[in-house]
């Protein structure tokens, strides 16, 4: 089981104090937030992509690059790179260049992103939405997976005996998740191709998402990747934490009320008992995602959301040693004891290359050619 | 053959309201119709007013608590669709517009609707023709020729020439909802199950 924690990027007012950081500060803040992340024992950093204020992540290979030069374990990803509007091949590219760089701790979330007004900035139509993170997905996918291709599509100019440089680490494509919200479509994307599919489930009720997670797993079964309860899954969640539960609610309900998603609308009261939202002890936060399990089954990876609405930096860093420290290691310890054997743990670039290898060893030695078989073949063994 | 689901959505504001009674006539009349021509029918009443923190709710975070998610899936699931609101300033309600704007696009498609309005006074009844038929219409459902409009004067007792036109209105309004609800197959395909395949998708690349 993968922890770790997902950030919007936004720039917030603290409507506690009325202060609202630069992006100079809100850009070094995302940066010491994930070396934290590291330092207290989580796994995962995903940073999101925005191209409108007042968010500052536009150029996030640029940043996890960075974080990752300062790093040894973390595994740097995104939530989301955005399949609709940039260019497959630079996505191609952009991330080949971090595995190498980050050793192999690079994966990505892919989602459409609902900023209207990014469609056009970038030339598209946000009525091609799902036409465009279908088949910029196709292109990138075999783009980390074949070496020449020549290719011709609806919506990039074609290519011919193109090259994606650097080749992916040890011929390994890092490891894609797709996020969506409320698409069956993307639910059904994720299980054609066998990958990951996040649910970020931080802001709706808990049954559309177990609608659209059995829909992925079911499909995921269908097209011969393994069991439905092997397929990946991801999921948000969203925290605050003091030691006595009176003082977390107190101290969270003004970020709250004004918070830009959700501000002056439901209750915290309400908001908590709809949502995955928590605010309260450590222990109250450790019984809530025990629950996602049995809600959506044994799940791969959790992220959690902790830098936003405005709350300041030093606010986060303690969030996070409170995740770290008292959160974590007794979810890593129960959720571990409870995932069945067969059940395959997060995916990491070392998983994926012993896959990879034990897949060309079965092909050898059942004859040319069906490489796909191989790799079915030996998914589940090597998965656990 | 089972009983065909009709769903009435009121938007009146007091308790009782005038819009909930006409709301519940205008059922009544066209679960009769639909059992004078040999079917039968379940009726679901949402009166808004109960939603109405749920709906701005639902604006400001983009989704839809339990309570108004069963509220919108008993609307978009049923075979056809009563809808009465109050005309405030011309117009529908805020109350009840919002509901329709929160529904998923497309969920009312092709779906039968018999629509319904209250006023204190009959000068405000042309509201239902420029305003809440064009919205079911924008919405591309199927709106039945009578539209049922009852004043405050409409509801006097007695067998007056008034009273009598707003009866037979309701009940012509019922019969045409109830014979094209028993025509029509208003199911809206489930996209959790009647999943499109990803080769589909694709578009046929095999590349």
């Amino acid at each position: 089981m993968q922890f770790g924690i997902f950030t919007v990027g936004d720039v917030t007012t603290d409507p506690t104090t009325g202060h609202t950081p630069s992006e100079h500060d809100r850009i070094k803040a995302m940066v010491a937030i994930a070396l934290k992340a590291e330092e207290v024992g989580l796994d995962v950093f995903a940073t999101g992509e925005h191209h409108n204020p007042p968010f500052v992540p536009s150029s996030p290979t640029t940043m996890l690059g960075h974080i990752a030069a300062q790093t040894e374990r973390l595994v740097l990803s995104t939530s989301t790179t955005l399949i609709t509007t940039n260019d497959p091949v630079k996505i191609a590219e952009d991330y080949a260049m971090l595995q190498h760089l980050a050793d192999g701790r690079v994966d990505l979330m892919m989602g459409r992103g609902n900023t209207g007004p990014v469609y056009p900035w970038f030339g598209r139509d946000i009525r091609d939405g799902i036409s465009l993170a279908i088949e910029n997905y196709h292109l990138l996918h075999r783009l980390w997976r074949e070496d020449v291709v020549d290719w011709e599509g609806k919506f990039r100019t074609p290519l011919t005996s193109f090259t994606s440089t650097p080749r992916p680490l040890d011929g390994v494509a890092p490891f894609v998740w797709h996020g969506s919200i409320r698409s069956p479509e993307i639910a059904e994307q994720a299980a054609f191709y066998g990958d990951g599919f996040f649910a970020n489930n931080i802001f709706w009720p808990k049954d559309h998402f177990i609608r659209l997670i059995n829909l992925y797993r079911s499909r995921f079964e269908h097209y011969g990747h393994g069991r439905a309860d092997q397929a990946i899954v991801g999921l948000g969640g969203q925290v605050f934490m003091r030691k006595n539960s009176q003082d977390a609610v107190r101290e969270f309900r003004p970020y709250f009320d004004h918070a830009p998603v959700y501000g002056y609308g439901p209750s915290l009261e309400e908001f908590t008992d709809q949502t995955p939202l928590t605010v309260g002890s450590p222990q109250q936060v450790i019984e809530q995602t025990l629950k996602f399990r049995e809600h959506f089954g044994d799940y791969q990876r959790q992220l959690f959301l902790m830098d936003h609405a405005g709350l300041p930096l030093k606010t986060v860093l303690g969030q996070l040693e409170l995740l770290g420290g008292e959160v974590v290691p007794v979810l890593r310890k129960e959720f571990d004891s409870l995932r069945p054997a067969h059940v395959p743990d997060g995916p990491t670039h070392t998983s994926l290359v012993a896959r990879a290898r034990a897949a060309a060893e079965v092909a050898e030695t059942v004859g040319d050619g069906d490489v796909e078989a191989g790799t079915l073949a030996v998914m589940a063994e090597v998965a656990g | 053959m089972k009983p065909r689901r009709l769903a009435v959505v009121a938007a009146g504001l007091s308790q009782p309201s005038s819009s909930r009674m006409l709301a519940e006539r205008l059922a009544q009349a066209t679960k009769a119709a639909t059992e004078d021509l040999g079917g039968e029918m379940e009726v679901e009443v949402i009166e808004l007013r109960d939603h109405a923190h749920e709906l701005t709710n639902n604006l400001l975070t983009g989704f839809a608590d339990q309570n108004l998610r069963r509220a919108m899936d008993t609307v978009v699931e049923a075979d056809g669709l009563i809808a009465v609101s109050p005309i405030f300033s011309a117009s529908y309600t805020g109350l009840f517009k919002t509901f329709f704007d929160v529904l998923e696009s497309d969920s009312l498609a092709g779906k039968p609707v018999l629509i319904g309005a209250t006023a204190g006074t009959a000068r405000h009844s042309l509201a239902l023709e420029h305003a809440i038929r064009p919205l079911f219409i924008y919405l591309r459902a199927v709106v039945v020729p009578t539209a049922v409009f009852a004043a405050t004067e409409d509801w006097g007792s007695g067998a007056s020439a008034a009273d009598r036109a707003l009866s037979e209105r309701i009940d012509r309004a019922g019969r045409e909802l109830a014979s094209l609800v028993a025509s029509t197959d208003a199911r809206r395909p489930n996209p959790y199950e009647d999943i499109t395949p990803f080769e589909q998708m694709l578009g046929g690349r095999s590349d």
